[in-house]
């Protein structure tokens, strides 16, 4: 950035991706160049990871601890949690959800997928699509993430050849047919030299397609949100107590989903009156449109009793309103969930409570089977149920709408999260 | 067709405003800690804008060491009468007098991590169930898996192994009696966003962050202000340079940086081509590969 183009950030946008590989596929490794090859490292920082090296006896500065965290990990050297990592480019910032490719890991990949619009999952080169490329691949599609790159790591170890790249390729297309994802590219790439990471490489003259930062600057991410079905929930209500802006009264939230303007007619539910937009304030004032994921203020013409918990939506495009709700769950505590258990449940800004009513299957998330003759859901299962709310939801599928097609089940006593719920 | 997009310091600004009104949803008696330092400036400004034309429903803290640069405590008062915020402070100094802690001694003495107890002295006295601060996951290696919403234990504890999971925009900041949170609105925001978005909403900043002269020394590479919280042992003497602050903390603790950076825009230049990270230059971090970790376990912001 220089004087002349000093707003050059301005045009920056936001691009939060995950990564997922097994272990010692190269995961922290190619984090790790992203960021040294970024310039996203400082001199002091680029200095520790020399110095472990060195007292490791490695030969070369490892980037792969770069992205080391907790001192628990750096004593047992895994990483065993969702760690966020941030560079940016010209073009645009990204957030980097980096998460351990343990076997009793889903759990964490779930977490870092649920706000990512991309995730890149690593293969080795030498071997190929395994049982972890599949669950990372099943996760993602389940997450709802819009964009997959499957990164083909460790191309210097097999002479940067064609043939084990389309193979690799043809395999992991045929296993993906039947997942839901709407944009899969493939890269080969060597994390360690750098090839096809920030610079093109000239070993593998036969790939025609684009390095891997460029095209994490470039994936179009204008259309993953939601811009179509207008959801507001209201997160709280603001009113004023002094003279200048008394008898004001906003509706704060966060916009789950599509486009509103002063003047449209909306609805609150979960009363069904109706109303029509006064204004819409913005973190700068006035706007004459707010769309997802603008944190704004609306205000209505009609004084309605509408408080936190209550949606926002249009009187023609109402999201459904409902009591019992499908899930796909996904269980992130070592207690295991009770048939007929009780738990705490959160739905945008809205609390309840829910009993488990049925628990129709588990996947097996390396295969994709379901299996029905073990119901016991325990930490990292992934299982289809069905819950009974205490309050009505106002709920679209999760395909729909991550924002309003999304639960987290709650522990009553110990509050802790127990399970991350998609709407079916 | 128009375009639907947010530019980056404006997704960030969406997300702070929509965690920082989560807490005054979520809690009973949230705070939010004010230190004087760029960040807490930046999540303060966000705050505001969250509630608008309302005030802030909720009181600021600082901490104050007792050791703070006086235009730091400048810039408070004239902010917090300007929003008409509430602003509760709590002492260091107290805390020694009431015996709650013990002055360290020595040259590279500091009140740094005197500030954990008071701010839990300061939590438990006030029922505060939520305290918001400006840290971010980019600062520093054990922040990087640190939660919007961090739970603390009883004695205002972190325990990295037993924290909630965090998905889609769901916090959960349910907790039992005695139990309160810390909460990170600037968690995804990096250096170089919170001087952006100072430069986008052309944000008053305190004095200290641009270059001026001042006497210093050169202390193992770390440049302290002179100030009567500072010692010269052998071989030291105070320099006259041209410096700026990268971050403000305690005077006996916060490393200048040498700088000419006279306005924002210099300031993000600067950033741009620093070679080193932010707590680099503070001498706190030093002590030991891990001390944030630890001092975080402990309670710390
Ligand atoms: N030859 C080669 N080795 C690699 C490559 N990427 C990673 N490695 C090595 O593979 C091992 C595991 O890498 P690491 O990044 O720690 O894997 P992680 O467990 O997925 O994070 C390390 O010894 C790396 O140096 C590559 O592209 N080529």
């Amino acid at each position: 950035m220089n004087r002349n183009n000093g707003n050059a950030y301005l045009d920056m946008e936001l691009l939060r991706f995950t990564t997922a590989g097994s272990v010692d596929d190269g995961k922290s490794t190619l984090i790790g160049r992203l960021l040294y090859d970024s310039k996203s490292i400082f001199e002091d920082q680029y200095e520790a990871i020399k110095i472990t090296s060195e007292k490791r006896g490695e030969d070369f500065v490892n980037l792969a601890l770069l992205t080391d965290g907790l001192r628990a990990e750096r004593e047992q050297g895994i990483t065993i949690d969702v760690a966020y990592r941030y560079f940016a480019t010209p073009k645009r910032k990204f957030i980097i959800a980096d998460t351990p490719g343990h076997v009793q890991y889903t759990r964490n990949m779930v977490t870092g997928a649920s706000t990512a619009n991309l995730a890149i999952i690593l293969v080795d080169s030498r071997k190929g699509v395994v049982e972890q490329t599949k669950r990372h691949a099943f996760i993602a599609s389940l997450l709802g993430i819009p964009h997959l790159v499957i990164c083909i790591n460790k191309m210097d170890l097999v002479d940067y050849s064609q043939k084990v790249f389309e193979s690799i390729k043809k395999e992991f297309q045929g296993f993906a047919s039947k997942l839901n994802i709407q944009d899969i590219q493939f890269i080969p790439i060597s994390a360690l030299h750098g090839d096809n990471v920030v610079e093109k490489s000239d070993k593998m003259p036969w790939y025609g397609g684009p390095g891997l930062l460029y095209l994490l600057e470039t994936i179009h991410i204008g259309s993953d949100l939601n811009l179509v079905d207008c959801r507001f929930p209201v997160q709280y209500v603001i009113r004023p107590q002094n003279d200048e802006y008394h008898g004001y009264r906003g509706y704060a939230g966060r916009i789950a989903g599509g486009v509103f303007k002063p003047g449209d007619k909306v609805m609150a539910l979960p009363s069904g009156f109706t109303s029509t937009i006064k204004a819409i304030d913005g973190p700068e004032g006035p706007v004459q449109e707010a769309f997802a994921p603008m944190s704004v203020t609306i205000r209505l013409d009609d004084e309605l009793d509408v408080s936190r918990g209550d949606m926002i939506v249009r009187e023609n495009n109402r999201p459904q309103t409902c009591q019992d709700i499908d899930i796909m769950v996904c269980w992130m505590n070592t207690k295991k969930m009770l048939p007929d258990g009780k738990y705490g449940i959160r739905h945008t800004t809205r609390d309840a409570r829910c009993i488990v009513r049925k628990i129709h299957y588990k996947v097996d998330v390396n295969t994709l089977h379901r299996i029905q003759d073990d119901l016991d859901v325990g930490m990292n299962d992934i299982a289809r149920i069905s819950i009974r709310t205490t309050q009505p939801f106002f709920v679209d599928k999760y395909q729909i709408n991550r924002n309003t097609g999304s639960v987290i089940l709650i522990d009553e006593a110990t509050h802790e999260t127990l399970g991350a719920g998609m709407i079916i | 067709m128009l375009s639907y997009n947010l530019n980056h310091l404006r997704e960030l600004e969406a997300e702070s405003i929509f965690v920082i009104r989560e807490v005054a949803a979520q809690f009973q008696n949230p705070v939010l800690l004010f230190s004087g330092g760029k960040d807490s400036i930046v999540m303060l400004h966000l705050a505001v804008k969250a509630f608008f034309p309302a005030r802030l429903p909720f009181p600021l803290l600082h901490i104050d060491t007792g050791h703070n640069f006086p235009e730091t405590l400048d810039y408070r008062d004239n902010l917090v009468k300007k929003i008409s915020a509430r602003l509760l402070v709590g002492s260091v100094q107290e805390s020694i007098n009431k015996g709650r802690v013990v002055e360290e001694t020595g040259v590279n003495a500091s009140r740094n991590v005197l500030q954990t107890v008071t701010l839990l002295d300061a939590i438990e006295e006030h029922g505060f169930d939520a305290a918001m601060g400006g840290g971010r996951r980019d600062e520093e290696k054990a922040r990087a898996k640190e939660r919007f919403f961090s739970h603390r234990d009883e004695f205002g504890q972190w325990d990295p192994k037993n924290q909630r999971p965090e998905l889609w925009n769901l916090f959960n900041g349910k907790k039992k009696p005695g139990e309160h949170f810390r909460i990170f609105p600037l968690s995804n925001w990096t250096e170089m966003d919170v001087w952006q978005y100072i430069l986008l909403e052309k944000i008053e900043m305190p004095s200290l962050y641009f270059a001026h002269e001042r006497e210093c020394v050169d202390r193992k590479g770390v440049l302290l202000a002179k100030s009567e919280y500072v010692k010269l042992t052998d071989g030291e003497k105070w320099e006259k340079m041209t410096i700026r602050f990268r971050t403000i903390g305690d005077m006996s603790c916060t490393g200048a940086t040498v700088s000419h950076a006279s306005t924002i825009e210099d300031i993000i230049l600067e950033v741009a081509a620093a070679r080193q990270t932010e707590r680099g230059s503070r001498a706190d971090d030093k002590r030991s590969e891990t001390s944030m970790e630890d001092r975080k376990r402990e309670g710390y912001f």
